[in-house]
């Protein structure tokens, strides 16, 4: 299936995908960032159907929108109290949105179900290295930034004293967030982004208790589920986000009946 | 020498005025003991100290080469907290910027597990362990940068008698390396064992002195 150049193009992009979802993932879950991650989502379907609009590539538009949103949005929900309402008022504005821009354009039908379930068909070369590029540099930051990072996410009160601006370090997640989601959305699409972003961070915690060893097994999680995704696309034609989302929802129960099972004993 | 002085504090939370005009010294080798009723200001006064809220008038001064340790009084931590007591007191670790810790930093973390008696069980999960253990861990975590003020904020409250001792009987030993402490408690009898020096917070006002002085507020609140 590998001589499919599309397919060669799907497999390398869906390998960086997974690392830098492991990577983000493990945040995302130690922050509690899930629900966001779903908003951004949403917003990044309201840019890509902008970009389609404006005959732009659907990545800059979702680029854009969730750079541009990702910090208002999470400013505006620190406050647990009024998260929950605020994202959701948030949400139903872009999913609206996109709604919209998709039926300005005249190509509805087919590059809305293509950013919003994903499409491997689609991925050009150039669009391959795009990604690769945005990877980059969502890992560099995330190294550079480690240890701060780190501690705020994993200790946010004993982080308070430790030196460094916890505004600082949560706005720059923001935007790593906002970047990973728009190159998560190449390949499962928008609608279930934080397929990747969440469950296999999520399902890690339960196996392993270091910080990079979760990042580690994030990764795999999401490799198997992309690698799978992929195969059993191709040779059924069903959506490969359908079998990505399915393995990972696996994997995820796996994880707690091995936690029911550890705790029974 | 003082690694801390206070001088005319005062902190309000908007328009509430939590106290005003305090005054104090902490220095080198000191053990401060902090008294006072719920709600009088001792949290707040100690975010103040760490620059986590703004004074509304006075001066902190904390010298530039004084590193503060600091164990709050609550976090928020669930039974998923996924990271090994191990890896939650390496969080703290500042010596250098790596994604890994350092051969120095390793051996830092070791040394501080093993005084805090965290070795045995520094594989599990932070989320799985006791009220003592915990304790315990928030203090590895806290002295892994060599601290020499340690901020302690009601870390002994949910301890049974023995492990109050053994855990202030630890902080006692860094005491001696001239390590300094602020120890926030509602228990006279542990001030009163511990303290070199007290601060009592009141409504209206406060006392400082040496601990000795503090026997007589003691037996001032008996009588009313
Ligand atoms: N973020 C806040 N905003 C407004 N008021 C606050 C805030 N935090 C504390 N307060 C108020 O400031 C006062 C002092 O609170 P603080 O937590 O410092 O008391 P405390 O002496 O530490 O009490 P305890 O012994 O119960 O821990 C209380 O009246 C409290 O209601
Ligand atoms: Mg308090």
């Amino acid at each position: 299936m590998l001589s499919l150049a599309f397919m060669r193009h799907a497999f390398v992009a869906s390998n960086f995908i997974a690392i830098v979802s492991g990577v983000i993932g493990v945040f995302v879950v130690a922050r509690q960032l899930s629900f966001l991650t779903h908003t951004l989502s949403e917003i990044g379907f309201a840019g890509a159907s902008f970009a389609v609009f404006a005959g732009w590539a659907p990545l800059d538009g979702m680029i854009l929108f969730t750079m541009l949103s990702s910090v208002l949005v999470g400013q505006m929900s620190i406050k647990e109290s009024r998260r929950e309402a605020v994202i959701s008022a948030v949400s139903g504005l872009f999913i609206g949105l996109g709604i919209l821009f998709l039926s300005l354009s005249s190509q509805t039908a087919s590059s809305a179900t293509s950013i919003l379930f994903g499409s491997v068909v689609g991925i050009s070369a150039s669009e391959v290295h795009q990604l690769i590029i945005l990877s980059a540099v969502v890992l560099a930051i995330t190294v550079l930034i480690y240890r701060q990072l780190k501690f705020s996410s994993f200790d946010e009160v004993g982080a308070q004293v430790s030196g460094f601006n916890q505004t600082v370090i949560s706005v720059v997640f923001l935007l790593l967030l906002a970047l990973s989601v728009s190159v998560a959305a190449q390949i499962v699409g928008s609608l279930l982004i934080f397929i990747l972003l969440t469950i296999p961070a999520a399902s890690a915690k339960y196996f392993t208790h270091g910080v990079a060893k979760m990042m580690g097994l994030a990764i795999l999680f999401s490799l198997l589920g992309t690698w799978a995704g992929l195969l059993l696309g191709y040779l059924t034609n069903w959506p490969v986000s359908f079998f990505i989302a399915v393995i990972e929802v696996i994997i995820y129960v796996i994880a707690l009946l091995y936690q029911n099972f550890i705790e029974a004993n | 020498m003082a690694v801390l002085s206070v001088d005319d504090l005062t902190v309000a939370y908007g328009d509430h005025t939590v106290f005003s005009n305090l005054s104090f010294t902490i220095n080198s080798g000191d053990f401060l003991v902090v008294v006072g009723e719920n709600g009088v200001g001792k949290t707040t006064l100690v975010k103040a100290l760490l620059g986590l809220i703004k004074p509304k008038e006075g001066t902190i001064n904390i010298p530039k080469d004084t590193r503060l340790g600091y164990v709050p009084q609550f976090r928020n931590l669930d039974e998923e907290y996924p990271l090994s007591i191990r890896d939650f007191v390496a969080l703290n670790s500042r010596q250098s910027r790596w994604p890994w810790l350092t051969k120095k930093e390793r051996h830092r973390l070791d040394r501080i597990i093993r005084i805090t008696d965290l070795t045995k069980i520094a594989g599990r999960p932070l989320g799985l362990a006791s009220g003592g253990e915990k304790q315990r861990a928030y203090l590895a975590q806290a002295l892994l940068t060599n601290p020499r003020l340690l901020i302690l904020d009601e870390s002994t409250a949910s301890l049974d008698n023995e492990m109050k001792y053994s855990l202030l009987d630890l902080v006692a030993r860094f005491q001696e390396d001239g390590l300094s402490v602020m120890f926030i408690t509602h228990d006279w009898d542990l001030a009163q064992r511990y303290g070199t020096r007290y601060l009592h917070m009141q409504a209206d006002g406060y006392t400082a002195g040496s601990i000795n002085e503090l026997a007589a507020i003691v037996k001032g609140e008996e009588e009313c």
